[in-house]
């Protein structure tokens, strides 16, 4: 096998699947808000909202299954804030999710306080049984604990439901055009608070992980951005839920791979590394975005307009 | 069951309404925020928002108030001009800690010279750096058509890693016995940027801050391109149908509020924080967003609201050490008080019925 | 048969609905018998789109009553509707550009069958009816009347009792309403209603069984349309006689070059799903218009942009005078007399929450020398507002008024007013009178003839052939993005305007009859 500066390419992967878990599943949520035509820049706000509540779910009950619960119910609060604001009171959507993130930011940790230095209880690893012991593949795919397996499941689900059902076509419609969906009779402002919740959910859910698993402990400011690079893996994806998880394994492997250069002491600043997912996700967004708007017809027409049914 | 009518007419009202409304709301409901915490919400706001003002220590404070309020107004002034045409510069952060990295950097280059032309050029420098850092997502989104919202963001953490570079190598003080930070800039006078009246807490980042605040009133209020700006973020079509080029503006807003985000590091880097180090920056990039939705992106009201947040900031320290209340506290104060600015807003431009009182009205009719 | 003998099926008794300022039904009553054709006429305005919303369950009625084959109905939402056999062709806003055919009529059905099933269905009916439709395209690519065919697939899907069409031919070709008429025919024959909204007479005199005609909302006539002139029922709809424009004496101006020359222009759309121009050349003198027809979506947009200069091509392509300005933007454009008035007026031609003084200065800023070094001469530019105002009848408040709160009439006598005063050399206007009352059309239509007698050379764009007749010297079709030749009106079939028109697309569909 090959080996980049002392780093075993199984170990990297194996480690990659659990770096990419939050922002895959916080991603998914909001390809799923943004489909049905809203923008909801609070990402980095639910996820550490889901972080602390999940944290202090966990700690309280001492079972990190209850935490994950709270973290997503965490996330879904904060996003019914945002739902309220710009579905009935028809606040600016990109305003109100700047607001989301900052007000997240504060009440995180608040709340957080006294948290600090406490190990949350652990979550055990799947019993794969002897899968486990295969070499090399064993170490990659079958020794994690099972967020990693429910959040590819989730994307799959997405996206099966998103393709092949009648409330995928229904929230798509939606994200296509408010006003023909409404000529319907379909209730937009309901479908899109509905969607609005899973994404809070899903990011909260994204959030407890990095909590729970990742880190994993509480400080302030744990998400570290990961909602904004969320963000970026939606337009990556193109609005498509599969690649969605080629998107988030990028950013995680990314991640994965500067940590484990700056642990094994390379060559390269630990600035410049510790810059590059920043760096490489603006590239990836330049390319993404500048196919000549192939990008731009795959984005629901209707993202980020608000709808009032004036008459 | 109540119903939102859209108005005929924005209502003048609420446009000045909106934000007193907004703070009053904001303190009843952090006022139960503070009371949760199991302080109490009448003393904690009385710190907050009284006491800096005509406490104890008022002497003090009250000039504390510009030093604060004045890198707010300077920010959240360029970003409203971005925030009105649509665009959306949420990476002031950055561009201000870039501004100051840029102005110190000239600055320390020729110390320890003696010279009256070393401060205005470092403050071309410090508009630089944050013009330079701005341009990147500019120029991105009118060439690549990406999103500003995002690049702009990801530059942020792009500068903090620089800042921490310049403050643990290019830039540390040689004198320093290899702690981090750059040289102090009190102990540099040419490159100062002291306080210009004695207890007043103004030094020339507050005076460019009012200066900017003046010309850009008169900028939106009668000039082209105040109207321009306008319509761009109202009826982009028909902006475009009036003959404004899109991508000029991007260039435009984001340049302008990059630049005065780069004055403000320069001016807080040379003066307030007086050095390099690595976390000098204290969050007025963001904040701003707040300063300029709560001054309604209108220049003078920037100020108010400039002011107003240094408030915030300067009675929330109080009350971390006086009532043992988190600094985080007061973070949460903020981001509350921009959900009901925006949840007011709907006042501008709907009304609320009850449902069936509205058919009547009209029956009578 | 007559309207006695059918069974009846709806009965619409005493409705009335208010909005904010405006009473859109004041006491409406009408019966549609089963099998029979309905029309419901009137002018914009006039109350028909709210009367129908409500028979569809999207708005409810402030007070009257309806019947459904005799048991009180009362749809609640459209699922309501659609159960008891209502269904509704719309005039705009129900279909979804990035979903298929097939996805557009799942949306509106109560249980579609799988998508395989469905897909079979709808090129089964489809094709019984005369109108045939490919279920895998997406909506988008398809033409405007193409796109009419889905939503009116997607009702015949539900087996409906009832079928309402708002203004279903503002979209068609003259043969492709041929086909409509036929499945509409059809329909009736095999027991639907339909009630069909519209104020093109001729239309409701070759198809209608019956007609009830509302003018601000009330009901103040029916008839048999058959058995009335077109003139008897406008004068009903409209409530007065209007008098036809009138032309001025043409004069020659002995240019040596056409005021506006337009040499090959190739344009990209810049609108998702829009149409590229290809190759467009004409030419207009001055005192001349042009009129430019075509069904939506044929490239009238781009057009219009290209013409302003919100979208530019290369320099050569547009000559004003002999001189090339493809290359420049609308305020360059405005300088030499050369004003355009768009389509879109909430949006594009003004801007909804700024104030009619502020739309004023949209486009009045350069040739009305309403600005001083970059800075804006407030006090001028109320006075131009205040002009544009008084001269062309625009009923206002004041001029402090946000252009949105404006009727769709006054708002487009504003604009085009705007653009008149500015006394332009080159006017180009897409769709003078769209939306707009019949007096405010007359209004604007004189105003067109007024600005050519006075030696401006003149564009319309527009989507009402006999507006054009009315206005235009020469006649031209964009087809797909593509002009015709124009041609001089005079001697013009209303046949051969249809072959223009329907270009490949209509040969097809006559071809398929």
């Amino acid at each position: 096998m090959m080996d980049f500066g002392g780093i075993n390419p199984a170990i990297l992967i194996a480690s990659l699947m659990v770096a990419s878990v939050p922002i895959m599943l916080a991603a998914l949520g909001e390809l799923v808000v943004e489909k049905s035509g809203v923008l909801n820049l609070g990402v980095e706000g639910m996820m550490i909202m889901g972080a602390i509540c999940g944290f202090i779910t966990a700690v309280k009950t001492g079972n990190p299954y209850l935490g994950f619960l709270g973290g997503a119910a965490g996330g879904a609060a904060l996003s019914l804030i945002f739902a309220f604001l710009t579905q009935s009171l028809l606040a600016n959507q990109v305003a109100t999710g700047l607001a989301l993130t900052m007000f997240g930011l504060g009440l995180s940790s608040l709340m957080g306080q006294g948290y600090n230095g406490i190990k949350p209880p652990l979550t055990g690893v799947v019993p794969f049984g002897p899968l486990r012991d295969i070499p090399g593949i064993g170490r990659m795919l079958f020794s994690h604990d099972w967020m990693v397996y429910f959040s590819i499941g989730v994307v799959a689900a997405t996206w099966y439901v998103l393709k092949y059902t009648r409330t995928g076509l229904i929230i798509r419609a939606v994200g296509e055009s408010h006003d023909a969906a409404h000529a319907l009779g379909y209730k937009v402002n309901r479908i899109r608070l509905m969607c609005i919740l899973f994404g809070g959910a899903m990011a909260g859910l994204g959030g407890a992980y990095i909590s729970l698993i990742r880190v994993p402990q509480w400080t302030d400011g744990i998400t570290a951005g990961a909602g904004w690079i969320a963000l970026a893996i939606v337009v990556f994806a193109s609005w498509k839920p599969l690649r969605v998880l080629i998107g988030a394994y990028l950013f995680g492997g990314i991640t994965v791979l500067q940590l484990n250069l700056q642990a094994a002491g390379s060559a390269i600043p630990v600035e410049y590394l510790s810059m590059s997912p920043y760096l490489i996700t603006i590239l990836v967004l330049v390319i993404m975005s500048s196919g000549k708007g192939r990008t731009a017809l795959n984005a629901p027409a209707a993202l980020g307009q608000n709808f009032h049914a004036s008459r | 069951m109540i119903r939102l009518e859209k108005r005929p007419l924005p209502s003048q009202f609420w446009q000045v309404a909106t934000p007193i409304v907004a703070v009053i709301m904001t303190m009843f409901a952090g006022g139960l925020m503070f009371a949760t915490l199991g302080k109490n919400p009448i003393e904690v706001i009385r710190t907050i928002f009284w006491d800096p003002l005509f406490g104890e220590f008022a002497w003090y404070l009250r000039g504390q108030l510009m030093v604060k309020a004045g890198p707010l107004i300077l920010i959240a002034i360029g970003l409203s001009l971005g925030f009105r045409a649509g665009i959306w510069n949420i990476g002031a952060e950055g561009q201000y800690i870039m501004g100051a990295i840029c102005g110190a950097a000239v600055g320390l280059a020729v110390f320890p010279t003696e010279n009256r032309l070393i401060f205005p050029v470092m403050i071309v420098a410090g508009a630089f750096g944050g013009w330079a850092w701005a341009m990147i997502p500019a120029i991105l989104k009118t060439r690549f058509n990406t999103n500003e919202i995002l690049v702009s963001l990801m530059l942020v953490y792009v500068a903090q890693s620089i800042l921490a570079m310049a403050a643990l190598g290019f830039l540390r003080n040689p004198e320093g016995s290899g702690f981090p930070g750059s040289r102090n800039f009190s102990s540099y006078p040419a490159a100062a940027n002291p306080e210009i009246i004695a207890g007043s807490g103004l030094h020339w980042g507050g005076v460019f801050a009012l200066i900017t605040a003046g010309l850009l009133y008169i900028l939106l209020q009668r000039h082209i391109l105040g109207f321009q700006i306008k319509l761009a973020g109202q009826a982009p079509r028909a902006a475009r149908f009036h003959g404004v080029v899109p991508e000029k503006l991007v260039v435009l807003c984001m340049g302008l509020s990059g630049a005065l985000a780069g004055l403000a590091g320069l001016f807080e880097v040379t003066g307030p924080a007086g050095q390099i180090s690595i976390d000098f920056n204290a969050g007025y990039g963001f904040t701003a967003i707040i300063v300029a939705f709560l001054g309604r992106l209108n220049p003078l009201g920037i100020v108010l609201a400039g002011l107003l947040m240094a408030l915030t900031y300067i009675g929330g320290e109080m009350a971390a050490t006086n009532l043992g209340l988190p600094s985080a506290a007061v973070q949460a104060f903020q981001g509350m008080l921009l959900f009901f600015l925006l949840a007011i807003d709907v006042m501008s431009n709907y009304r609320l019925r009850l449902k069936s009182t509205a058919a009547k009205m009209l029956g009578v009719k | 048969m007559t309207e006695n003998q059918r069974p009846l099926l709806l009965q619409v008794s005493g409705i009335t609905k208010a909005y904010p300022g405006v009473i859109a039904n004041s006491d409406v009553s009408f019966a549609i018998g089963t099998g029979e054709v309905h029309a419901l006429l009137g002018e914009n305005g006039a109350g028909k789109s709210t009367l129908v919303k409500m028979i569809y369950g999207l708005v409810k009625p402030d007070s009257g009553t309806m019947t459904w084959r005799g048991a009180a109905y009362a749809p609640s939402e459209p699922r309501a509707a659609r159960a008891s056999g209502v269904a509704m062709v719309f005039q705009h806003f129900s279909l979804f550009e990035a979903l298929n055919v097939a996805e557009n009529v799942a949306l509106g059905m109560e249980n579609p069958p799988g998508m395989g099933a469905l897909a079979a269905k709808i090129k089964e009916v489809s094709t019984a009816y005369g109108l045939p439709l490919d279920p895998a395209r997406m909506v988008g690519d398809l033409s405007a009347g193409e796109r009419q065919r889905v939503e009116i697939i997607r009702c015949l899907l539900q087996d409906p009792k009832l079928l309402i069409m708002d203004e279903p031919t503002s979209v068609l070709t003259p043969q492709e309403v041929e086909i409509l008429f036929r499945t509409l025919r059809q329909l009736a024959a095999e027991g639907t209603s339909i009630l069909y909204i519209s104020h093109k007479l001729e239309e409701i005199r070759s198809l209608c069984d019956s007609a009830t005609i509302l003018r601000r909302g009330k009901v103040v006539g029916s008839c048999i349309p058959r058995d009335r002139t077109a003139r008897e029922m406008a004068e009903l709809m409209v409530g007065a006689v209007l008098t036809p424009p009138e032309r001025g004496a043409k004069k020659d101006w002995g240019d040596d070059k056409p005021a506006l020359e337009v040499i090959g222009l190739n344009a990209t759309s810049p609108i998702a799903f829009g149409t590229s121009l290809k190759d467009i050349s004409f030419a207009v003198n001055r005192g001349e218009i042009l009129g430019i027809a075509g069904v939506a979506g044929n490239g009238q947009v781009e057009l219009q942009l290209a013409l302003s200069g919100e979208i530019t091509s290369a320099n050569g392509m547009v000559m004003a005078h002999g001189v090339a300005i493809g290359a420049h933007g609308p305020i360059d454009r405005r300088e030499i007399g050369f004003v355009v008035a768009p389509e879109d007026r909430l949006g594009h031609a003004a801007a909804p929450d700024m104030s009619l003084v502020e739309n004023a200065f949209l486009t009045g800023a350069v040739r009305q020398g309403l600005t001083q070094r970059g800075f804006v001469d407030w006090p001028a530019t109320r006075a131009f507002a205040d002009q544009i105002i008084q001269t062309y009848d625009v009923r206002t408040p004041g001029n402090h008024v946000a252009a949105r709160a404006l009727s769709g009439g006054n708002l487009q006598k504003f604009v085009i007013g705007r653009e008149l005063l500015q006394s332009p050399d080159v006017i180009v206007i897409n769709q003078p009178t769209w939306g707009v009352d019949a007096a405010a059309a007359a209004a604007i239509r004189q105003a067109i003839l007024d600005r050519a007698t006075a030696g401006a050379a003149i564009i319309v764009i527009s989507q009402d052939l006999d507006e054009l007749l009315e206005l235009s010297d020469n006649f031209a079709v964009l087809n797909e993005g593509r002009l015709s030749p124009p041609r001089p009106v005079k001697g013009l079939s209303i046949d051969e305007i249809g072959l223009m028109m329907g270009g490949a697309h209509g040969a097809q569909a006559v071809a398929h009859v």
